[in-house]
């Protein structure tokens, strides 16, 4: 079923009667050209493309528990693209431009709203630093403003501008920046393949990978074997288990981030802000409500939730940058479990496996890169080649020395 | 989450560092090969469930730990010095 203004007008007048779900539920078949573990964001958008683009739509999509369960729904919904290091800003880049006609795309409202991110600064070398970059968000052919203090101040007058511990200095502007539904992402993905006949079969858990002769032939699943020449493992946190399958370990650990929705509020904050010095950043949702997070808790976890002193640093840094929230009551908080890599990047490679696939590594940016992220593992488990924005997201670059540190820590796991 | 110093008691999360797995009580010898140091310092079991790690007692008596927990509860297991488990320096 096509959605349009007119299907919604008509429907409202004849008590809504006529709507189907979304997607169908199949029963797993015997075999198919290619599997996907993982009916969340990447996993759905992988096979979304996989459809679409290379008219693969023999295959299916296996979730353990229901479309869209774990992180592509448990997320602060940043869409950016203001990377710097070649390897990540063309790719971050490339899904921005798939963001803008990703409604259209999907005949689906993801409510996608360009509301323009800020990142605030605080002092001359942290400016420095945000021209960089925005020199380099440019050059790739995105939208970067350098804003000093009174042009912050246009945008965002309720801030707390002359805190003595970290005063604004200014703020790099994206205008391109914003926010989507996140679980509408998950589910445009989802009917959008479910139309061009992939199975999207939910409750049915991988507990093995058949490999024959080192080529991959099907998995064991809770609902019986399935066949398959082509598997990709799209299973973000829980990575690690899913390859412990294939017998490989990766470079993954998985650690779990906080975030926190207030009650919903009338309209007062109208873009994304982040706040480098206290690790927090906010947006506030159509509902109403704040939706704020901070940094890892810093110890590997698989708990989705975390633990106390994040909670309390996170709301300090809040009080700091912006005393006007300080009434409003939280609701809801909740951890996502990130796939964090060694260096902060991503993984979407072949494995020494044929015919296995891994799309992992997320770390704590995952939501923006989910069209992206399908449509290269769509390429990749359809050409057996990296897509060329994709290319430097290499399983084997931490034992090459191709690191894509965008951070500059260092490849360590507990530094990103 | 609170973790039982051997030295010190029992004490905030916030006084301890995260390292990581022990895995980094395993370290290769010098002229290992290279796929030894990339599995040392970069592959991980990453399990769901009991694990031991390295925490650093850093706003206390600057021990190194040998943390057993589960990542899925967050409940601490055991906690040992690191010294006597490896023999300490050489």
């Amino acid at each position: 079923m096509r959605y349009s203004g007119f299907k919604v007008i008509t429907e409202g007048l004849f008590g809504n009667k006529g709507w189907k779900p979304a997607w169908r539920d199949p029963a797993p078949k015997a075999e198919y050209d290619a599997i996907i573990i993982g009916g969340g964001g990447h996993g759905l958008a992988t096979a979304y493309y996989l459809a679409k683009n290379h008219g693969l739509t023999n295959i299916a999509v296996l979730e353990k528990g229901y479309l869209g369960s774990g992180n592509i729904g448990r997320n602060t919904t940043i869409v950016r693209a203001n990377y710097i290091l070649p390897g990540n800003s063309e790719f971050y880049s490339h899904s921005l431009k798939l963001w803008e006609t990703l409604e259209t795309d999907l005949n689906y409202n993801v409510m996608h709203s360009q509301r323009g991110l800020i990142n605030l600064f605080h002092s001359d070398g942290q400016r420095d630093a945000f021209a960089r970059r925005g020199n380099s968000m440019i050059n790739q052919g995105d939208d970067a403003i350098l804003l000093d203090r009174e042009g912050v101040r246009e945008h965002l007058p309720y801030l707390d501008f002359e805190q003595t511990r970290f005063p604004i200095y200014g703020g790099l502007y994206h205008p391109r920046g914003g926010t989507a539904r996140h679980d509408a992402v998950a589910w445009g993905f989802a009917r959008g393949a479910d139309r061009r006949g992939v199975d999207l079969i939910q409750n049915c858990e991988v507990t093995g990978i058949d490999i024959e002769n080192g080529r991959v032939v099907g998995v064991q699943t809770t609902r019986g074997a399935i066949k398959a020449k082509k598997v990709g493992m799209v299973v973000a946190g829980r990575s690690s288990q899913v390859a412990a399958m294939a017998g490989m370990r990766l470079p993954i650990e998985s650690h779990v981030l906080q975030a926190f929705v207030t009650e919903g509020l009338k309209p007062v904050i109208d873009h994304v802000i982040s706040f480098g010095m206290g690790h927090f950043y906010i947006s506030q949702s159509d509902k109403g409500g704040l939706v704020f997070g901070g940094d890892l808790d810093f110890y590997s976890s698989y708990a989705a939730r975390g633990n106390l002193p994040m909670v309390e640093h996170v709301m300090e840094a809040g009080m700091t940058l912006m005393p006007m929230i300080g009434r409003a009551k939280v609701l809801r908080s909740w951890g996502g479990i990130m796939d964090m890599s060694p260096d902060g990047s991503p993984i979407i490679d072949k494995t020494h496996i044929d015919g296995l696939f891994v799309d992992c590594g997320w770390n704590y940016g995952g939501f923006k890169a989910v069209p992206a992220s399908g449509l290269c593992m769509a390429h990749l488990m359809a050409t057996g080649e990296s897509h060329p924005v994709a290319a430097r997201f290499k399983l084997n670059r931490f034992a090459t020395g191709h690191l894509l540190d965008e951070e500059g820590t260092g490849s360590q796991h507990n530094l990103h | 989450m609170r973790i039982t110093c051997p030295l010190c008691g029992p004490r905030d999360r916030r006084e301890f560092y995260y390292y990581g797995t022990d895995d980094y009580l395993n370290r290769p010898v010098a002229d290992a090969a290279p796929t030894a140091w990339d599995d040392y310092l970069h592959n991980r079991d990453n399990p769901a469930g009991v694990t031991r790690d390295l925490w650093y007692h850093d706003m206390g008596c600057t021990s190194w730990l040998a943390v057993t927990r589960n990542t899925v509860t967050h409940a601490i297991l055991k906690v040992e010095a690191v010294a006597p488990v490896t023999g300490g320096a050489k």
